[in-house]
Parts: C-alpha cells; sequence; structure tokens
C-alpha cells in the first residue's frame, strides 16, 4: 500500500477561487498587503495504484476534463514541493488537513465511489494546499498568522509547512473495555466542583451534592457514563433549568415569585389564549414536541421551531452555522412522527464587519470571517437539503464580537393523523442516519458556559462539520416509513447524542441499550463517546419488531446505514451496556426529576424614561441622516448573502426575499406555497430591537413581536392565524440584573401575546453569551451582548394569490400610513448616526396594534392594497425609500397634516420607530373604499406615487427632503456588497 | 393520445424530483420518481420510459464535482439503459445538477466520459448564485425549446459555467446546433461576447445556458422551469396585470409532451 497525492489546480487560464480568496483577506485583515497565493485542492489516496492508475484517477474521476489539470505523484515526491510543477516562480508551501475524526464528506464519497470503480484504495483524505509568494516567505509571524486567520481554522484543522511527510493515513485503534467508577462519596464541595469543571459536566454544587447524596443512597459509586447522561440531561441546553427554574423577580411593581418561569409567563399566555379560544383553537402541539405545531389545512399542520448555534458558531463559523442548520432541521423532522421540511429561516448577530482587526480580543475571530462562514455554513447546508432559506435579517452590534448569535429556523408539514407519537414497551431503539464518531462531545454542557479565549483549545472536540446529503438521505427515510407507519416514535439526536434522545423516549418506560452496536466512525471509542456523541445527521426511532425489515428495506434502497441500539423495557431504568457488560444503570425518575431546582434572583432597575430630540435638522441634515440610515449594515441591502441562498427549491416560491421590477426591495416576510397543489400559503418573518432593550426590556419585547407580526401583516398574513417563536440569547444570567432584564422580557411577551391572542407555540434560550479574556495589562475584560429576543412569527395566506410586496407599482397610486407616530427615538437608527442619547422606547398599544391590523388585512383581502411595507429601523424616511426604489418610481409626500395631529416635528415625522406602522399603496380608484375600510383606526394620506426620480417631501410648506431614488437605493446596496 | 411516461430519477442529494415530477403531470404526462439503485437493481424498468429525467439537486452533495459521481454510477451501472436512450426516439431532459451529470457523462458529444468538447465548471464569481435569469433559445432545433422566444427562469447553482475547450469544439458545437438555449438581456439580446453579471450570473462562454445533443431530443440546462409552473412564481408577478395562467417554465415540459402527441 502507497500513500498516493493528487494535486487539483485550475488550468491555465482558469481563477484560482482559492488562491485568490486567501490574497483578498490577507489584505482585508490586514495581515499582508503583497501576499499572492497559488490555492489547490487535492486528495491523499491510499492504495495499490500505479503511476499510470494514479494519473487515471486524478484526470478522469477527481478533476475537470477542461477547467482543471492534476499532479500524481507518491507523498513525498519532489514533483509535489517543486514550485515550477504549479507554474509559479518561488514561493512557501503550505497545507491544510483536516484534523483527525472531523468529518470529511468529499473523502467519504471519494472513496466509495473509487472502491465502486474496482480501485484498490484503503482510505482517503482530502487537502488544500497553498502557494504563498510576498513577505509572508520570509516573515514567520506574518507566516503564522495567514495559517491561523486565513487558510486554516485551528479547531478543525491542521497547517503542515512545507511537503507533506506522512506514510499512511490512520484513524484510531480498537477500544478495550474498561468500566470507570468515580468515587464521589467522600469529596468535598471544592472536591466536587473541581470534578464537575475538569469533567467539562459543568454540574452547580447542590446538583453535584444531589449526586452524591443519590449514589450513596445505592451504595456504589457512579459510572463515568453515568455523570455524563446527568450532565447532559441537566444540562442548562437540554432542561433549560434557568428560565424553567424558580426565580424571585423584583422590579417597580414589587416582587414576583415563580415557580417556573417560563412556564408562568409565555406559556401561560397560550395557554390562556386556547382556553379563551376553545372551538377554534388551532394550536395542536406546543412546548411539547421537538417543534411547535399549529393547524394549516384539512390534511396537514403546520410546525415550526427556531434554534440557536452561537457557541460553536463562534469558533468555527462554517461548522457551527452549517450544523446549526442541520440541527433545526432535525426538528420538525422529529416533530409528531416526522414532518417534511419546507422552508428555512435564518438571523444573525454579527459585530461590525469593519471592526479593527489589531483590535481584536485574543481567541476572537474576526466578524468578516464569522460572516463568511456563518453564511456558507447555512448556504450549504440549506441549499444540498433542497430546503429554501426564504427569511432573515442579520442585525451588528459591536457587542457581538466575542458571542456572534446564529438562529437558525425550520417549518415543515405534518399530516394531521401524525401529530401523537409514543414507544411501546417491546419496540427497538434503532439509530438512522450518520456514523458516530468523537464529533460534538461536551457540544450540550459546552453550549451552556461562558466562552474564554482559551474555549477555542478546550472545546475545539464539540465543534463539528455537517454531511447535508447524509439528512436528505434520512429525510427521505423517515418520511416513506413514517407513511408506511413503520415506528412508534422519532426523535432527532441533538445536544447530548443518544443519551438525551434515548433518555428522553424511554422516559415513561424505561430502556436498555447496547452501545457496542452503534456503528462508529473509527475505532477507539469509549462506551461513554458512544452515548453522548453528537455526531450529526442522526435520528432514533422506536421500531416495532416486525417493522423492522421492512424499514430495512427503505434504508437500503436509500443507501441509509441503521441499527438496532437497544430496546424500551418496561424497567422505568436506563440501563447502558458494552459487549454485555453493564456500564451504567440510572432510574428514570432520578434522571428526569432529580435536578434540584434552581433558585435564582432577578432585579430590574427601572430607568426613568428620558425624552430626548434630534435637534433642529436642515434639508441637508435630514437627508444625509437617512442615507447614513440606509447605509447601516443592519438596514443595508443583504443581497449578497440571500443571492447565496437557494430560495426557490421546492417550487412554492410567491413572495421572495428580494422583490420588485429589479429585484432590488426587501421584502417584509417570506411567502411560499407548501404544496404544489394547493393555493394555501405560510408565511415566515421576523422581529427583534437588540438597541431598545438598552432603555427597557418590556417595550423591546413587546416592539419585537409588533415587528414580527406587523411584517407578516404587510405580506398579506391573517391576523388570527399568526404563531410566534421566542429565543431568548442573553449575558450572565447568574448576575441578578441579567436575568431581571429577561424576566421582564418574558412577561412582556406574556401580555401581548394574550392581549392579541397570538399564541408562542415554541422557543428555546440561549444564556451566557459573555466574552471574557485578559487585556495587554492583564486585567480581564468582559463583553456581554445586548439582550437578544428574537420573535419570529409563522402566519397564513388562504390565497397565495393575495400576497402583497413592498415596492411602488404604479404612478398616480396614493400613498397611505397607517398607524400613530410619536416622539418615540430612544434605540432609533436616527439617534444612532446622528450621536444622540435619551429619547423614548417606542411601546405598542396592544388594542390600537391589533385593531388596525384587522382592517388592513381585510382591505388587502378586498383587493384595495398594491403595496405595503413595515416601519422599523429609520422609520418612514427609510420605508418610504425602501418602496420608491424596490418599484423604481418616485413619490411626493406632504407630512405637515400628520405632523400636526401627532404633535411632532418633520425630522419626528421622518425618523421616529413607533410601532404597529404601515406604509400602503392604494390606487385611485379603490382610494374611497379603502379609506372607508379604515375608518376608526390611525391613518393619513401622505401623498402619491410618481414617475419621476425624485422623493420630495414637504413640512409646512418647505421641502425637507428632495433625493433621487438612485441614490437612495445605491446607499442602501453598497455597504454589504462584498466580492 | 396516451400520456407519455416520464422517468424522473433521483440519487441521494437530488432534491428537485418533487416538483419536476409534479411539472410533467402539469404538462400531460405520467411521472414516475424512482431512486438509482431501484433502476439499478431493475434497469428493465426504464423500457416503458419514452422521458428521462435527471432532476437537480446536489447528488451526492457535489462531491469532487458537481454530477461527477451520479455520472460515474450510470457509465458503470447502467450505460445500456442511457444508450437506450440516447438511440431511440426518446426524450433526456437534465435540470441543474441533472445537466452537469449529463456533461460529466459526455451524453451530448460522441466522445463519452473523457475529453469532451465542454464542461460546466465553477461561477466566475466562484460561489453559489441564485437568482432569475432571461434566456434566449436558439431556435427550434431543440424539442424542448419549440415555440419558445424567450424565457424568464430561476437559477441557483454554484457550478455552472459552461466552458469549451479550444475552437475546434466552438465550431464542432455550432455546426451541430448543439447550443441551445443563452442568457439574455431583458429584452432578449444576446451574443457570443459574454454578457455582463448579472445578465449572465456566472460567466459562461457564449452566453451558454443550455445545451442539447445533434438530434435535438436531449437537452440540459442549468436554469430551472419546474420552479416556473405558477404565475406566484414570477419574481414580481405583484405588478403583472392581468396574472397569467401559467408560469413560462411549463412549456418546456409541454413540449417533451407534445413529441408524442
Amino acid at each position: 500500500m502507497k500513500l498516493w497525492q493528487v494535486d487539483i489546480l485550475s488550468a491555465d487560464g482558469q481563477p484560482d477561487a482559492l488562491g485568490t480568496h486567501a490574497g483578498s483577506a490577507a489584505r482585508e485583515m490586514g495581515i499582508s498587503k503583497d501576499l499572492d497565493a497559488r490555492g489547490v485542492h487535492g486528495f491523499l489516496l491510499q492504495g495499490s495504484l500505479d503511476q499510470a492508475t494514479a494519473d487515471r484517477v486524478a484526470n478522469d474521476y477527481l478533476a475537470d476534463p477542461i477547467a482543471q489539470r492534476t499532479i500524481a505523484a507518491p507523498v513525498g515526491s519532489p514533483v509535489l514541493s517543486a514550485p515550477k510543477t504549479y507554474g509559479v516562480s518561488h514561493g512557501r508551501l503550505v497545507h491544510v488537513l483536516f484534523k483527525p475524526g472531523v468529518m470529511d464528506p468529499v473523502a467519504q464519497s471519494t472513496l466509495t465511489m473509487l472502491r465502486g470503480l474496482k480501485y484498490d484504495i484503503e482510505e482517503v483524505r482530502t487537502f488544500r494546499k497553498y502557494w504563498l509568494c510576498g513577505s509572508a516567505e520570509t516573515d514567520v509571524s506574518m507566516l503564522d498568522r495567514l495559517c491561523k486567520k486565513i487558510l486554516s481554522n485551528d479547531s478543525i484543522e491542521q497547517v503542515v509547512i512545507g511537503p507533506l511527510e506522512l506514510d499512511k493515513l490512520s484513524l484510531g485503534s480498537p477500544y478495550r473495555l474498561h468500566v470507570t467508577q468515580v468515587p464521589i462519596a467522600d469529596l468535598d464541595d471544592v472536591e466536587l466542583m473541581h470534578l464537575s469543571k475538569t469533567g467539562q459536566l459543568y454540574f452547580s454544587l447542590p446538583e453535584m451534592k444531589t449526586i452524591q447524596v443519590h449514589f450513596a443512597k445505592l451504595g456504589r459509586h457512579p459510572t463515568d457514563i453515568e455523570l455524563e447522561t446527568i450532565a447532559q440531561t441537566w444540562s442548562e441546553h437540554c432542561s433549560h433549568k434557568t428560565l424553567g427554574g424558580r426565580i424571585e423577580y423584583r422590579d417597580e411593581n414589587g416582587t414576583r415569585q415563580f415557580t417556573s418561569m417560563l412556564k408562568e409567563t409565555i406559556f401561560a399566555a397560550t395557554k390562556k389564549i386556547r382556553e379563551t379560544l376553545g372551538q377554534d383553537d388551532w394550536c395542536v402541539s406546543v412546548f411539547k414536541d421537538n417543534a411547535g405545531v399549529v393547524t394549516f389545512d384539512d390534511e396537514h399542520h403546520v410546525v415550526f421551531k427556531v434554534e440557536t448555534h452561537n457557541h460553536p458558531s463562534a469558533i468555527e463559523p462554517y461548522g457551527g452555522a452549517n450544523t446549526g442548520l442541520g440541527g433545526v432541521i432535525r426538528d420538525p423532522l422529529g416533530t409528531g412522527l416526522g414532518a417534511k421540511p419546507i422552508c428555512s429561516s435564518d438571523v444573525f448577530c454579527f459585530a461590525s464587519p469593519n471592526f479593527p482587526p489589531d483590535q481584536l480580543p485574543p481567541g476572537v475571530l474576526h466578524p468578516r470571517r464569522v460572516m463568511n462562514g456563518v453564511v456558507a455554513g447555512v448556504r450549504d447546508y440549506g441549499n444540498r437539503m433542497g430546503i429554501p432559506t426564504v427569511n432573515g435579517a442579520v442585525y451588528f452590534d459591536d457587542r457581538y464580537l466575542g458571542n456572534p448569535l446564529v438562529y437558525c429556523g425550520n417549518a415543515g408539514l405534518l399530516p394531521v393523523d401524525k401529530v401523537d407519537k409514543a414507544p411501546k414497551t417491546g419496540d427497538w431503539i434503532v439509530t438512522i442516519g450518520g456514523r458516530t464518531g468523537r464529533d460534538g462531545i461536551h457540544g450540550a454542557t459546552f453550549s451552556s458556559v461562558e466562552l474564554t479565549h482559551e474555549s477555542e483549545a478546550i472545546s475545539g472536540g464539540s465543534v463539528q462539520i455537517g454531511n447535508a446529503i447524509t439528512e436528505k438521505m434520512v429525510l427521505e427515510v423517515i418520511l416513506q416509513a413514517r407513511d408506511e407507519g413503520l415506528y412508534h416514535a422519532v426523535t432527532d439526536c441533538g445536544a447530548g447524542g443518544f443519551s438525551s434522545a434515548v433518555g428522553e423516549m424511554g422516559e415513561t418506560i424505561g430502556a436498555e441499550v447496547w452501545l457496542d452496536r452503534a456503528p462508529l466512525k473509527y475505532d477507539g471509542l469509549s462506551y461513554t463517546e458512544i452515548w453522548i456523541s453528537e455526531a450529526q445527521e442522526r435520528m432514533v426511532l422506536a421500531v416495532p419488531p416486525d417493522k423492522l425489515d421492512r424499514l430495512a428495506q427503505i434504508c437500503k434502497k436509500e443507501d441509509v446505514e441503521y441499527a438496532v441500539i437497544g430496546r424500551f423495557v418496561p424497567t422505568g431504568k436506563l440501563r447502558l451496556l458494552y459487549q454485555e457488560t453493564e456500564v451504567g444503570s440510572i432510574e428514570m425518575e432520578f434522571l428526569h426529576g432529580g435536578r434540584p431546582p434552581v433558585v435564582r434572583q432577578a432585579v430590574y432597575q427601572n430607568k426613568p424614561e428620558e425624552t430626548g430630540s434630534l435637534g433642529a435638522l436642515t434639508k441637508p441634515d435630514i437627508e444625509s441622516t437617512l442615507k447614513k440610515i440606509l447605509s447601516t449594515p443592519t438596514v443595508a441591502s443583504k443581497h449578497w448573502i440571500i443571492r447565496q441562498y437557494d430560495h426557490e427549491v421546492q417550487g412554492g416560491s410567491v413572495v421572495k426575499p428580494l422583490v420588485g421590477p429589479a429585484c432590488n426591495g426587501p421584502s417584509d416576510a417570506a411567502v411560499v406555497r407548501p404544496k404544489l397543489t394547493s393555493n394555501r400559503a405560510l408565511v415566515l418573518s421576523c422581529g427583534m430591537n437588540p438597541r431598545f432593550g438598552d432603555l427597557d426590556p418590556y417595550h423591546m419585547a413587546t416592539s419585537a413581536i409588533d415587528e414580527a407580526v406587523r411584517n407578516a401583516i404587510a405580506v398579506g398574513a391573517r391576523p388570527d392565524r399568526i404563531a410566534i417563536l421566542d429565543n431568548f440569547c442573553w449575558g450572565n444570567t447568574d448576575r441578578p440584573e441579567t436575568l431581571g432584564t429577561l424576566v421582564r422580557a418574558a412577561i412582556a411577551c406574556h401580555d401581548l401575546a394574550l392581549a392579541w391572542k397570538t399564541p408562542f407555540i415554541s422557543g428555546k434560550d440561549s444564556l451566557n453569551n459573555e466574552f471574557t479574556w485578559f487585556d495587554a495589562k492583564g486585567e480581564k475584560q468582559s463583553i456581554a451582548i445586548p439582550c437578544s429576543l428574537l420573535i419570529s412569527a409563522m402566519g397564513q395566506i388562504d390565497d397565495a394569490s393575495k400576497a402583497i410586496t413592498m415596492d411602488f407599482k404604479q404612478a398616480g397610486n396614493g400613498i397611505y400610513l397607517v398607524g400613530a407616530t410619536r416622539a418615540e427615538l430612544g434605540g432609533s437608527h436616527a439617534a444612532m448616526v446622528l450621536k444622540k442619547s435619551g429619547g423614548l422606547v417606542p411601546k405598542v398599544d396592544p388594542a390600537v396594534a391589533m385593531g388596525s391590523y384587522r382592517k388592513l388585512h381585510s382591505a388587502m383581502d378586498k383587493g384595495l392594497v398594491v403595496s405595503c411595507h413595515d416601519l422599523s429601523e429609520g422609520g418612514l424616511a427609510v420605508a418610504i425609500s425602501e418602496m420608491a426604489f424596490a418599484g423604481e418610481l418616485g413619490a411626493e409626500l406632504d407630512l405637515t397634516q400628520m405632523r400636526n395631529a401627532s404633535f411632532i416635528d418633520a425630522s419626528e415625522a421622518l425618523f421616529s420607530e413607533s410601532n404597529s406602522r404601515l406604509l400602503v399603496e392604494v390606487s385611485p380608484a379603490h382610494a374611497k373604499e379603502f379609506e372607508n375600510a379604515m375608518s376608526g383606526v390611525t391613518w393619513y394620506r401622505l401623498g402619491s406615487v410618481t414617475n419621476g426620480d425624485c422623493i420630495t417631501i414637504q413640512c409646512d410648506g418647505t421641502e425637507v427632503v428632495n433625493v433621487p431614488w438612485r441614490d437612495l437605493r445605491d446607499a442602501w446596496r453598497s455597504p454589504l456588497d462584498f466580492e | 393520445m396516451a400520456k407519455p411516461k416520464v422517468l424522473v430519477v433521483r440519487a441521494p442529494g437530488t432534491n428537485c424530483d418533487v416538483e419536476t415530477a409534479y411539472a410533467f403531470e402539469l404538462a400531460g404526462a405520467e411521472a414516475h420518481r424512482l431512486h438509482v439503485n431501484q433502476l439499478i437493481e431493475h434497469p428493465d424498468l426504464a423500457r416503458s420510459y419514452q422521458i428521462l429525467c435527471f432532476p437537480g439537486g446536489f447528488s451526492y452533495g457535489d462531491d469532487i464535482a458537481a454530477g461527477r459521481i451520479a455520472a460515474v454510477q450510470w457509465q458503470t451501472r447502467l450505460a445500456e439503459t442511457l444508450e437506450m436512450f440516447r438511440e431511440e426516439d426518446r426524450l433526456v431532459l437534465g435540470i441543474c445538477n441533472g445537466f452537469q451529470i449529463m456533461m460529466r457523462l459526455g451524453i451530448f458529444f460522441d466522445s463519452g466520459l473523457t475529453n469532451p468538447p465542454a464542461t460546466l465548471t465553477w461561477n466566475l464569481q466562484g460561489r453559489f448564485e441564485s437568482r432569475w435569469v432571461h434566456l434566449k433559445p436558439e431556435s427550434n432545433h431543440c424539442v424542448f425549446l419549440r415555440g419558445i422566444e424567450k424565457i424568464y427562469l430561476p437559477m441557483a447553482h454554484a457550478e455552472g459555467r459552461f466552458l469549451m475547450r479550444d475552437e475546434q469544439a466552438r465550431t464542432m458545437l455550432h455546426e451541430r446546433h448543439q447550443i441551445a438555449i443563452r442568457y439574455c438581456k431583458a429584452d432578449g439580446q444576446t451574443c457570443d461576447a459574454g454578457l455582463a453579471f448579472p445578465d449572465n450570473p456566472n460567466g459562461a462562454e457564449w452566453n451558454v445556458a443550455g445545451i442539447c445533443d445533434p438530434s435535438g431530443r436531449i437537452f440540459g440546462l442549468m436554469p430551472h422551469p419546474e420552479r416556473f409552473l405558477f404565475p406566484t412564481n414570477h419574481p414580481s408577478w405583484t405588478r403583472l396585470n392581468p396574472l397569467p395562467t401559467h408560469g413560462e417554465g411549463l412549456k418546456i415540459f409541454e413540449n417533451a409532451v407534445a413529441y408524442f402527441g
């Protein structure tokens, strides 16, 4: 057996994307101004090949016949390290390889293909290779920074400078069983906490002591796998012990005791709504399954879930976001007996893409690199799965520097008779899909702890790379097996791996698990590693014995691997075996009910409201403020991201992320028809206002809900069929002040949801989003993220052809503002770009807001509205600009009447971010009818759409804005128009 | 007339099979989706089908190169089935990844797998791109494009840049009428010189978006006609008055059905 290296180069005259990208990234990050890099992709093939065969494999199967050329030689051959072979005169040679055990899907596929072609090949790995010319050839420190910051990510990859010197590829050696007992009986508090931390169990002291007492009663030591199982099950990530736990909360209204904070706020609102609706209750399954379920039509329900994958994305943005989306797609798939995923949404929070690279704290990746990686990770998973990514948003704030946020959502379609599931005694525990490896060990406990500059080093093993095609294949098997009724229950293997999946499924019965039967990626995994591995693309099924053969047939046809790894047995125990030896046995009751309640203090210090003003703004001030807001990255066009996502696959696209004749206008929400045979449509939208949270988290939360809902309303969603999801991403909630802001937001969620009868159906939280490090002076520094409550909304439209887009349609049409404008500029984008502090935070008047949404919807339903756009960041000025450039039409407005009636000045009228407002375009023929339909609602006719090139706005007889829409479009489009 | 039967073959990672089969059904055909493993086990199944379709997606993850692994599988396990569709009076359609598989198979050319006159490679921008594009058929030579003056379709791919080997290849493809459809400007104008992005969304040589075999029966294209079956798929349908009854993509499937009429 020989180890061959096959290098794939772009042919003469063809672009070298890999090398070019390295060069431009090095310049952007300020690492090297003169880097000229040549990039090469390659394969290491271990097998019996001769030179002619190696050349044939390289040319016929591994490279493009025209666009690429190849060099094949045994590893170590001089030809592979001779610059001339690669068309460069000199340069430093660098290889980048995956660390052993990291998922390498291309290598796997290549191995399968070449073996299928009868080549005698044992093992394959891929790598990248660079010839670096410029200062980096001699500057060792520059070379080091290039390798670490541009060419590789050392959480998953290793760098070899110079030629490769390997003689074989091998992975793992056979594992020999050794059961590890952990003596904890005699440990004192300090020793218990030391064990908790060094074992990456992250138990609190009361939890450690509860475990100590439990095993003392049993009269034995726990084994390592038992401690791990309890750690996974009790982790913040899996059990949400903080928000689901006891909290004593104090604010300006006094003290409130929560036995379970979430149950008494958000869940309680949904419960009350369902009771009020009675017969008309349209929730099906809420806060119970992997995703929330609501009715859609007679045959199907729709399900929706949004998850976060923040900590892994901070360390390895591509893999973190990739598996974030992959993970949330498995949520609908594991809901009921399996929903078919139909569309995804993605919301990100980053620090400024222009953050000075030399000011980055140690261990932090540059926001541009994070953003590139995250977008690519979502792109590659969603596109490969064939699930359109239709909705999203990106928020920029430098407090996300150490903790970028990645929210991934997925909606699915579930047949109405497939909602209920429960494993039955005697069912096999079957795993299908990906193999188990060391990937993601301690992911669940890791995502519940604070990141530090050392996290990259400690937690590298928790980073995973996904393989979307495996998940797509699993999806095909699940949906067929579901329709044939081949299993009683299904769930996904997410955080905690088998330990969480099997532990949860068997909670009321009991389970016996044979860990040695799980298919492994490579040898050498201990029984504990198998049990807690978070290897991706695995689902667990409860299969009745008489259905196993048929399931096996489907798996074979779809090329999907399955294994029986245990059985549900009526013992009330989780019994774990490895090669017939018992390695763990835990009472289900202790596992799921034994965790001591977490009791936390929460305090909210009410800040007095501060009025503020933008000051007297002249026309040039107003115009430049408008352009600056359009150019802030949060508002600016996201086409660079959107165009990398497939938003059309599955064929049901109705309202796309970018609309208008030039596909250049930011849509308020996405509309898709999930069934090709039906005109019924689903709407996805979102709302989030981290800046308002700095002023008052209560109003931040109601603003986020209002924004998500009004975005859905803007495209035509029925107000009475909007379900919402909460995702709380917060700082360290051990601090009463931080937890206080969260509780206050949760109370707001309860209040507005209940007032609107808009149910929360699912949610998730991610706490401890703080980053600590030691600065150059050796002082401890820390950044906490702002309060980041994402509200995602899922709406419905009875007839897709009644959906509305935000682009102006026709000159001569009337422009109406629906909703009241107040002097609410606190946390506004105008205040931000003008560097003004203070101002009132926007509030929501629940009755008024829903009243106007209902009337507006019925006007839309009657066909009276031709375009509609929500007012959010930047207020009226930004909304009118976006509608104009999206429709490639001008507009003439007069704000006098609106300003007078609202007791505000012109700049407040233009830039206030008051909630519950929408701009609406109505044709002259329908003006009267529209105005009548909106009676009882605050509305103003502001002006008309024109054929002109400009947006002109008058107020009190003076012109306050006169700008060509093209200028506004360019200001909006250019900031994130990356190469 | 009897409905022509369409075989929509999927592989691991194929993801446009459902809507593509639906498109053929809507056009009046009878479409069946079959996993390539089932076809390998029972190649005779293919005999009763008049139309073979390779739908879009990421067969085998686009690992190594888009369409590569699926093509190797067809070449080694289903060569006779492929030859049957090539030689007999049947139709073959490949969309996006399906087109990439067909290019890797060399089905459009005499040369087979090695040394083809043209290839599909990475987009000039080096990444996946998703947008709507205007397209203009070269002529009525390709069965699937008959009667189409101009068509507007979404594209969504990373490896769709059409690239020819050399001058000889260009001449041959031109003379044999194999250039079937090109990216064009909104007004239908196109040319041999490359149009600027985004009219030409990937840097394709000669603005080529799809090609056919010399007979015009075997056709592959990068954009997705099955994603424009409904008027509400159009990116600015809210500006169209009146709204057409169907999307423009349907015509391609109707042409395939009409061929057997």
